[in-house]
């Protein structure tokens, strides 16, 4: 790699990215391949696609993933919050878009077709939309001439909006649970905490009430008997099958059967196919990542930095916790990939984008110019050397 | 983090600065200016709600990361909950391996010959979880197996159970057809089937292994006992190969006249059952066990009838004068009686309060010790048997084993019907062996301990050397006691109710005997016209090796039985023919003697009959 005498660009970027977190991606990455080739065949097969249609496609997705992922991690903080303004407002407007000229796939308006390529928008708006809650809340608590916690307030609801119309209940319960997480750490009084806890029971109490779907998901995982369980039983009985070991690669029969055995249901397939150890050494890489990144968040000094870190690796977490939950049946099932490891180009390129960021904010950055950073200045406009400074965003 | 500058540290708390503004209003604080501070305090405490703790981060990063390795470490438990939990395959592989390596050591008679070995067969098993048509499987399975039933079988795959037996132990041609089928979700699981050779011979001592090679019964269930189940579950005993056999007591050839003997004895005097023995007296093996009815190891369907039980173990039954052996012996032995001792008959009957016994075959004469056993005579032994004591009686019936139950290789055994309160008038009936029911088995070790020279050697099934025998052997009478009664019971082939016995066997073993009648005991009485007839032979009598033991019960009498029924009649005959037939079989060489060379002490004391 490059010598850390000599300044380059590339050279710099590799001796203050975090690498193990970038290690950890990469070999999540490569996993995913790997177990894609067990979930993918079964579901190209019954859609009449050739065999490794998924494994194939996911590997061209990889690649502009891979590249979006480390020409994001070389930006700098400031730009970091660019870019993540404009995927934000572009992505709001794609969903905005998609509900009125998206085609409707399982009763739901997900999906825009932009020059043959079909995109999730809601995906690409997951990260910037935590990138720019952290960054609202940061000003919010550094600044009192922007009212940053107000907007940090007004942009969950613009949000999730176009997403409960969707309707996308899963997106929509993650983004409310990094909202709420990010609230947290910004340093919500507890007395809100408690309030806001209240308030997202009462959300999942109404959408239980209201939403025909989301109360049939609920009753169907609190009583075994009530409805179909067919996906759930079959997920259990992939992990059943595989034991510790699994039955090895391609020998999976359950995942014949098994629904969206290339997205949602990939882990029970892994589970089969590569067995329950595998599953776990899985669970501990998310975990690494999820634990590492939070270290590091706490050991960054910038409010901002810290709680955008904070923000996405809790987007990543969740949503790989809720999806392995889902399929060893600790939660109801719930529509969500698992991250790197599900077949979908939106999702990979989504993911890249929330892990290129994270990246680049917890790159080791000079602590003068950190300080520089937090350090509050009364009338910043008139300092004339060149470092820069908070407002020339 | 401690010389970073706090971030509130620059902005005052908006509480803080309610005071300050109160104060620029000057020394005059008027009605308007105190409320505006009210109003502010106030705002200032609801504000403190909406303020952010920025400085709380770290903290609370700290909790987001406890909450998610809660939240991993559940995922985890999950995952190793769902491993651990009984599921299809270790349900299967626990069927699977109980069935294959479940392999038992042949079993072989004392010359080697089979009684049990392994055969691998194929069993058919099912997945019903990967069988897709589970009516197409089952019309196709019934079409080749079809002694299968479809409904039952239907219901089997419809579970949702990850294995099934479909079939146990098939025949290759069965196995080749079902493979033929090529239904998805249908295996194979090579077995090893249990297989008795030679029928219902030895039957009741190798008693029989279940489908699962599981021994249900006799010397197989004395197998799993003796450890070999868990062998096999550690993985050892995977197939016969790999143990050693084990060589019975038993001689096929032998067993399989005696059988034939008994069969035909049994047929022609009628009885409801039967049973024989042969017992090794010098080392304690049963050479030879039959028991009427008996049953076939290899499809041991009415194995459990009550009606085939082995009755040599597991009958009790009152002996009747068999018994008398005992009595004299213990009198000798006490050395309150010689062999010239006399007792008096007269009166042919005694009393015992509102009790009555009399002589069966009285002579109402004083009778000498070998005469009573000739004779058969009741008020001898009973007399014999109070000389001794109700106390002495007691404790030579259970230095002879007869009180206790007699557990031998054989998982079955029975407990002797003894009286609770043993008075007087049990001993006397116990001396004529009527009040007393013991098992046959316990009968032929205690006969065995008074003619061996008085080594009291527990019988066993397994192979033993005579050595091996005695090194743990007590001695429980005197050899001249041995010696006497050996030649009373010669002198009862001579001269009395053994004497048909020893017709039958041509005359040319030297047999001693006794016989035994017992009246059956029918709703708390005594049957006059339904008996158990024993008999008790031993050849040669000068130096016995062998005790044969036949029984019948309820025989009926027969054209030449004159209407009796005793056992000399019949038990008696029997024990000849099989006398006859067997001592060839077990090199009992021809032998005969006169009683004074055959037994010198006896002729020394110049006993009764032995000119």
């Amino acid at each position: 790699m490059a010598s850390r005498a000599e300044r380059t660009l590339v050279g710099e970027w590799w001796w203050t990215v975090d690498r193990a977190i970038l290690v950890a991606i990469a070999v999540l990455m490569v996993a995913g391949l790997v177990f894609l080739m067990g979930g993918g065949p079964p579901v190209a097969e019954r859609l009449g696609l050739s065999t490794f249609h998924f494994v194939s496609r996911q590997i061209v997705y990889l690649a502009p993933a891979v590249a979006l992922m480390v020409a994001v991690s070389f930006l700098p903080p400031r730009y970091v919050r660019r870019a993540a303004l404009l995927v934000y407002l572009g992505g709001l407007a794609m969903m905005i878009a998609a509900l009125y000229i998206g085609p409707e796939v399982k009763g739901s308006r997900r999906w825009l077709t932009l020059a043959g390529i079909t995109l999730q928008p809601s995906e690409f708006v997951k990260p910037a939309f935590v990138v720019l809650t952290a960054w609202l809340f940061a000003e919010g608590s550094r600044r009192r001439d922007v009212p940053g916690t107000f907007l940090a307030m007004l942009i969950l609801p613009v949000t999730i909006v176009p997403l409960i119309l969707q309707p996308d209940i899963g997106q929509t319960m993650l983004i409310s649970i990094v909202w709420g997480c990010l609230f947290f750490t910004a340093g919500l009084h507890i007395f809100w905490v408690a309030g806001i806890g209240g308030i997202g029971l009462f959300g999942l109490f109404v959408a239980y009430e209201l939403i025909p779907h989301v109360r049939d998901r609920i009753s169907r995982f609190m009583d075994k008997e009530a409805g179909d369980t067919f996906q759930v039983d079959t997920a259990l009985e992939a992990f059943a099958q595989g034991g510790w070991l699994g039955k090895g690669p391609g020998e999976g029969t359950v995942k014949r059967i098994l629904p969206d055995a290339h997205t949602d249901f990939i882990f029970a397939v892994t589970a089969e196919e590569f067995g329950i150890l595998v599953c776990i050494a899985l669970v501990c890489l998310f975990g690494f990542i999820v634990l590492r990144g939070l270290y590091l968040a706490q050991r960054n000094e910038e409010p901002f930095c810290r709680l955008a870190v904070t923000g996405l690796v809790t987007l990543f977490g969740i949503q790989a916790s809720i999806n392995m939950m889902v399929n060893v049946h600790l939660i109801p099932a719930k529509g969500m990939t698992l991250p790197f490891i599900s077949y979908g180009g939106s999702s990979l390129l989504s993911l890249a984008l929330g892990m290129g960021f994270l990246i680049a904010l917890t790159r080791k950055r000079p602590r003068a110019e950190i300080l520089d950073r937090i350090t509050p200045t009364r009338q910043p406009v008139k300092r004339s050397y060149g470092s820069r400074t908070a407002q020339d965003v | 983090m401690s010389n970073v500058p706090s971030i509130d540290a620059p902005y005052p708390y908006p509480g803080q600065l309610g005071p300050d503004t109160g104060a620029d209003h000057g020394g005059r604080p008027s009605q308007v200016g105190r409320a505006r501070q009210i109003l502010l305090a106030i705002l200032a405490f609801l504000s403190r709600f909406f303020h952010m703790r920025a400085d709380k981060g770290v903290a609370r990063i700290g909790l987001v990361g406890v909450f998610f390795s809660i939240l991993f470490l559940l995922i985890i438990g999950r995952l190793v909950m769902l491993a651990l939990a009984p599921d299809a395959q270790s349900e299967f592989h626990r069927a699977a391996t109980a069935a294959i390596m479940a392999a038992r050591p042949d079993i072989v008679d004392r010359n080697g010959v089979i009684l049990a070995t392994d055969v691998k067969t194929a069993s058919v098993f099912a997945e019903p979880r990967n069988i897709i048509d589970k009516d197409e499987a089952t019309e196709l399975l019934t079409a080749v197996l079809p002694d299968l039933n479809a409904t039952d079988l239907r219901n089997r795959l419809g579970t949702k159970r990850g294995f099934v037996w479909v079939k146990r132990e098939v025949s290759p041609k069965q196995q080749a057809e079902v493979h033929r089928l090529g239904i998805p979700g249908v295996g194979f699981i090579p077995e090893n089937k249990r297989v008795y050779p030679n029928g219902p011979i030895g039957a009741h001592i190798l008693g029989f292994a279940n489908v699962d090679h599981e021994g249900i019964a006799g010397i197989e269930k004395y197998l799993d006992s003796q450890g070999l189940q868990a062998l096999s579950g550690l993985g050892f005993a995977r197939s016969a190969d790999d143990m050693k056999p084990i060589a019975l007591s038993l001689d096929l050839r032998a067993t399989h006249a005696v059988r034939d003997e008994l069969v035909k004895g049994m047929a022609y005097y009628r009885a409801k059952a039967a049973a024989a023995a042969i017992l090794d007296v010098n080392t304690g093996e049963i050479i030879s066990l039959v028991s009427l009815p008996d049953f076939d190891p290899s499809n041991p369907v009415d194995a459990q009838d009550k009606d085939r039980i082995n009755r040599i173990n597991v009958g009790v039954y009152e002996m009747g004068s068999t018994f008398k052996a005992l009595t004299v012996a213990m009198a000798l032995d006490s050395g309150k009686a010689n062999i010239n001792s006399s007792y008096s008959t007269a009166g042919g009957m005694m009393r015992f309060g509102r009790q009555v016994i009399r002589e069966y075959h009285g002579t109402g004469r004083t009778l000498t010790v070998p005469e009573v056993f000739v004779h058969s005579s009741n008020m001898g032994s009973i007399k014999m048997a109070l000389s001794v004591g109700v106390e002495g009686h007691k404790a030579f019936l259970r230095k002879m084993g007869q009180l206790d139950r007699l557990r031998t290789e054989l998982p079955e055994s029975a407990e002797p019907l003894v009286p609770s309160r043993w008075g007087e008038i049990n001993t006397a009936t116990i001396a004529f062996g009527h009040g007393l029911a013991v098992a046959p088995i316990q009968a032929l070790e205690a006969v065995g301990a008074l003619v061996n020279g008085g080594y009291f050697i527990k019988p066993t099934f397994l192979k033993r050397s005579e050595a091996d025998a005695k090194a743990d052997a007590p001695r429980v009478i005197k050899p001249e006691t041995s010696e006497a009664m050996r030649y009373i019971m010669r002198l009862n082939a001579e001269r009395g109710s053994a004497r048909k016995t020893d017709e039958a066997s041509g005359g040319a073993y030297f047999i001693g005997g006794k016989t035994g009648t017992a009246e059956k005991v029918i709703n708390g009485r005594y049957a006059k016209n339904k008996n158990f007839t024993t008999f008790m032979a031993i050849a040669p009598a000068d130096k016995p090796k062998y005790i044969f033991l036949t029984i019948y019960d309820e025989p009926q009498a027969t054209p030449e039985s004159y209407g009796y029924t005793t056992a000399a009649w019949n038990s008696g005959v029997t024990t000849g023919k099989i006398i006859e037939r067997v001592a060839p079989l077990l090199g009992l060489p021809p032998h005969t003697a006169s009683l004074a060379t055959a037994f010198p002490t006896m002729a020394r004391q110049g006993a009764w009959g032995i000119r």
